[in-house]
């Protein structure tokens, strides 16, 4: 125990500092430190492999790295020439998902959460949808060839195709592979916009109803207003997951730099969503696995695009976060 | 029992419940137009699910259900089209002081605007009476253009208030308006109410037993779910009331 003699009076008064903390207090206390510095240690080996990763791949890939190497075709199966192609062909396939996807996500989110009433059909919905999430990517590849384009196409042929003139048919492409991975992304948008209106305190809907606001009303006027960014972040984690993934696309429509350069340039490109494309994932998937003698660079520099248009994309949906907490209305 | 006027709202032989959970039993009284009833009774007695049945919001409740009619001007409110219409003419203020996340202006002109009255002045007429009907225009009247949800929480409750009352509503239901509020501004509110009174039925839900006593011409008493007494607010309030669990209520005998 400390003892502090006070100077001031002129008695010589001796106190006892009644704050001075206990051996078991002091213990106590060292024990709340350490414990504290361990689970940042773990919080760090978190961060190390990402960081390893990225460093890694763009150490590997800085000597290809220019503006050129983006705009330029890939040529010599990708040996040689840039990312044009692929990063187009990404570009138009997550539009393409995002355009079937988003409406359909977000209005069934809508539905689910502030129409659908507790039972069983909402209970199956929502087990449905988890399930969903949980496919494995390949199998939704697999889904997709058997219900696109084994099942729709034929039958978009045999309407609309002309079977004299090969041109007019339509092939396992943009179209496809863009409701593959719809279907691969409903649940998460699905999920995403739910929680996002979940976060409006359901007393607000209480209100608007006493009024004898509809609950379309309340809907539009309260929730979606207050929600709207959550649901928008959502769509952009889609997005950033629309652009990374290959399974799906891998048999669905997205096709090699060796297909496009036997077909010319000019027919394939700009892409139609009736013919095969290349996208990003895929094609470090092929320069990666099945081209000989590729050289390292043009890997990782793929690799690098790719890994930054992600970050990019990522990026936008941690600034909307930001700027939603900046502006939260309760 | 005030036997004047024809009744404004009526409930005849109403239960309801929660799921299998019953929370009100063959509930039967009427309340005369431009009166107040108090209604008074312990926490899970079916107080506010009266309210919710009186509205119809009981419509939003999962599971819930409740059988019997309940006349409003002798319109069986099961048979009205659109709920919404009915509850237009219902002010409704439920024990949770609940700003919507908009200005304090908007707040009040939120059921006018649903309504379609769009114009400035008109809207600026209805937001000033009715923050002055609520007791809050002089704490807010130069910042209008704040969120309604920055304000305290019994600045919230009287901006619920003043939302319930902006349709002017020929029926004011009160669940317990007064928690958030300091007793200063919940006489000022009452001494509004009483002033209200000469054109609106006013339902009072309250757990001031007082309160009910100061501003009910009726006051009917719920306990466990059913209908104990209903009578004049100097009956129910006398040593002799119909029955004897009001006094005991009352006095705090209960229990």
């Amino acid at each position: 125990m400390s003892a502090v003699a006070s100077s001031f009076s002129n008695q010589s008064v001796v106190t006892v500092n009644p704050f001075a903390p206990s051996d078991f207090e002091r213990r106590k206390r060292r024990r709340a430190i350490i414990n504290k510095w361990i689970m940042f240690g773990f919080c760090l080996i978190l961060v190390v492999p990402l960081l390893a990763i990225l460093v890694d791949i763009f150490r590997r890939a800085a000597p290809i790295l220019s503006l050129d190497y983006l705009w330029q075709n890939p040529t010599d199966k990708g040996k040689e020439g840039g990312l044009w192609a692929p990063l187009v062909g990404t570009f138009y396939l997550v539009i393409g998902a995002l355009a079937f996807v988003a409406p359909v996500g977000i209005l069934a989110g809508i539905y689910l959460n502030e129409y659908a009433r507790e039972g069983w059909l909402n209970r199956i919905i929502s087990i449905t949808v988890t399930t969903l999430a949980g496919v494995p990517s390949i199998v939704h590849g697999l889904f997709g060839l058997g219900a696109f384009v084994l099942v729709m196409l034929p039958g978009i042929n045999r309407i609309f195709a002309d079977p004299n003139d090969s041109d007019t048919k339509w092939q396992a492409g943009l179209l496809t592979a863009s409701l593959t991975i719809a279907v691969m992304n409903l649940p998460l948008i699905v999920t995403s916009t739910r929680e996002a209106l979940g976060a409006v305190p359901h007393a607000f809907r209480e209100a608007c109803w006493n009024l004898g606001a509809s609950r379309w009303q309340t809907i539009r006027t309260i929730v979606l207003p207050n929600s709207f960014s959550g649901i928008l972040t959502g769509v952009i984690l889609t997005v950033s997951r629309a652009a990374g993934e290959t399974a799906p696309i891998l048999f669905t429509g997205a096709t090699s730099f060796k297909f496009i350069a036997d077909q010319g340039w000019d027919k394939v490109f700009p892409y139609n969503f009736r013919e095969p494309f290349m996208a990003m994932s895929t094609h470090l998937h092929i320069i990666c696995t099945q081209i000989s003698r590729m050289p390292d660079v043009m890997k990782f520099g793929a690799a690098a695009v790719l890994i930054a248009l992600i970050l990019f994309i990522n990026s936008f949906a941690v600034v909307l976060r930001v700027w939603l907490r900046g502006r939260k209305r309760w | 029992m005030n036997t004047n006027g024809a009744p404004h709202i009526e409930f005849q032989d109403v239960s309801a419940w929660y799921g299998r959970k019953q929370v009100l039993r063959n509930v039967t009284f009427t309340v005369p137009r431009n009166t107040v009833l108090g209604v008074i009774g312990p926490a899970n007695s079916g107080k506010t699910t009266l309210l919710k049945i009186i509205n119809r919001t009981l419509d939003f409740v999962d599971g819930a259900r409740f059988t019997g009619d309940v006349l409003i001007n002798g319109e069986n409110i099961k048979q009205i089209g659109d709920p919404n219409a009915l509850r237009r003419r219902i002010g409704m203020v439920f024990p949770l002081p609940v700003g919507l996340p908009l200005t304090i202006y908007e707040n009040v002109v939120y059921a006018p605007r649903r309504m379609g009255i769009s114009g400035k002045a008109e809207l600026d007429e209805i937001v000033e009476r009715c923050l002055r009907q609520a007791v809050l225009w002089d704490e807010v009247k130069d910042r209008l253009n704040m969120l309604g949800t920055r304000l305290s929480g019994g600045q919230q409750q009287r901006l619920t208030l003043a939302r319930a009352l902006s349709l002017s509503p020929e029926i004011l239901c009160l669940d317990e308006f007064s928690i958030a509020i300091d007793p200063v501004t919940t006489m000022r509110i009452e001494e509004v109410l009483k002033e209200l009174r000469k054109t609106v039925t006013i339902v009072l839900v309250t757990n001031l037993v007082q309160q009910a006593r100061r501003l009910a011409d009726d006051t009917l008493f719920l306990w466990r779910a059913e209908l104990v007494e209903h009578s004049p607010t100097d009956i129910a309030f006398s040593e002799h009331p119909k029955d004897r669990r009001t006094y005991d209520y009352v006095n705090g005998i209960f229990g």
